[in-house]
């Protein structure tokens, strides 16, 4: 039978580098590269035993080290043109101090978000038509619109080949629009039985957007989407 | 208008609204157009909540003002409304987004670059928990994505505004590991 183990100590080459640095108690600027190379390489080599998924990304810097490690070991000849072994090192130390210090960040952001998580503001009230605040992105309409189109159609039919253009879907929506202060998303779409239809009424809901004219918004993440024609006052307020 | 009555619709504005309102916004509201005068008031509000010591208190979050209960009250308020849960990020999301607030706008090549690890996943779950955005694209090879931070990233760590986190040359690394 095969166990599979996830463990998820080291967030990354780097990370793993900082952790042997820190447990052999070096210097970052004067890491002595034949005991970290080899130290490195064994973590690598139990990665596997264990069989861990590690990415390539942690052989990028294995090279690097053992590139650096035999510049080292073999006598050194007169090259110009061949950067010194001392630039590779500096190089890694200071990427090396840039990611420890965002990692501490992460450490500083975590405390903050443990002093936040337990303080409750007001939950949103049940949404009214003016209460649509929250902009929605084009990640959401792209979710919304996903929903859509893999719902199951309901029954087979015959295929019958419909030319609507952008420009015509997008009038038809605007004229929609006339009358009402808004539309969900879920209307805009109900009428469109083909996939042909669904896309090319999202195309134009897009240009829409895109143009300025009507905008999405939602009243939570993740919540029903509504789209509302721009006034010209809003569009120079937003 | 009186001080404490302005003082009495801001409090009603930040006990009515379920987001950290800005002087601006309560500005338009009351129709004041002087900022320091709210601003003024809000924060003799915030004290007075402080002195009268009660369970709320007023934040001041997100580039704007919030009544919210205090944390030592949690456990009651989970009691009362079990759904209400409150995510909290992995190590990865936490590390991406620190340098995402230092750096922004920044493309994922160069957050890739500092982590030394793929960033994309990442990135997807902060987009869709909406604390960080796409800020435009970068006037270089390919247009790459620029992603920034957002309000909710602000609200989400209780910060005022982005100058709150301490600059990267305060931070001094730690001997542990």
């Amino acid at each position: 039978m095969d166990y599979t183990v996830k463990l998820e100590v080291f967030e990354g080459p780097l990370d793993l580098l900082l952790h042997l640095v820190k447990k052999n108690e070096l210097d970052i600027f004067n890491i002595p590269i034949c005991q970290i190379t080899s130290d490195y390489l064994n973590y690598i080599k139990l990665f596997r035993r264990l069989n861990l998924d590690f990415a390539g990304d942690f052989l990028v810097i294995a090279s690097t080290l053992i590139h650096l490690k035999s510049r080292m070991l073999l006598p050194s000849i007169e090259t110009v043109e061949e950067e010194e072994p001392e630039d590779f090192q500096l190089e890694l130390a200071t990427r090396l101090m840039e990611y420890q210090k965002f990692k501490e960040a992460a450490s500083l952001l975590k405390e903050r978000e443990a002093l936040q998580k337990d303080i409750y503001g007001r939950l949103p009230a049940i949404p009214g038509d003016e209460d649509y605040t929250i902009e929605a992105s084009l990640f959401d309409l792209l979710d919304a619109f996903q929903k859509l189109v893999f719902r199951p159609e309901k029954e087979v039919r015959e295929i019958i080949q419909e030319d609507i253009k952008v420009e015509d879907r997008i009038r038809e929506i605007l004229n929609f629009l006339e009358d009402r202060k808004f539309v969900s998303f879920e209307t805009i779409f109900s009428g469109q039985k083909t996939k042909r239809l669904l896309i090319v009424t999202f195309l134009a809901l897009l240009e829409l957007v895109r143009l300025k004219i009507v905008f999405a918004r939602q009243a939570r993440l993740f919540g029903e989407i509504r789209i509302y024609r721009a006034k010209r006052e809003s569009v120079a307020q937003s | 208008m009186e001080r404490q009555e302005l003082k009495n619709i801001i409090e009603c504005l930040l006990f009515f609204s379920d987001r950290p309102l800005s002087i601006d916004k309560i500005g338009k509201i009351v129709e004041i157009d002087n900022c320091d005068e709210i601003r003024e008031a809000a924060e003799e509000l915030k004290k007075e909540y402080e002195i009268r010591n009660t369970g709320l208190q007023v934040l001041n979050i997100a580039q704007g003002y919030q009544i919210c209960t205090k944390s030592e009250f949690s456990s009651w308020l989970r009691k009362f409304y079990k759904s209400q849960t409150t995510f909290q990020l992995s190590l990865p999301a936490l590390e991406t987004l620190s340098i995402i607030a230092y750096r922004q706008p920044i493309t994922r090549a160069e957050i890739e670059r500092i982590r030394g690890v793929d960033a994309s996943g990442v990135l997807g779950t902060l987009l869709g928990r909406k604390l960080i955005r796409i800020q435009g694209r970068k006037k270089a090879l390919g247009r790459p994505i620029l992603y920034g931070t957002t309000q909710e990233f602000l609200r989400h760590f209780g910060l005022k505004d982005l100058s709150e986190i301490p600059s990267l040359e305060e931070i001094k690394p730690q001997a542990t590991g």
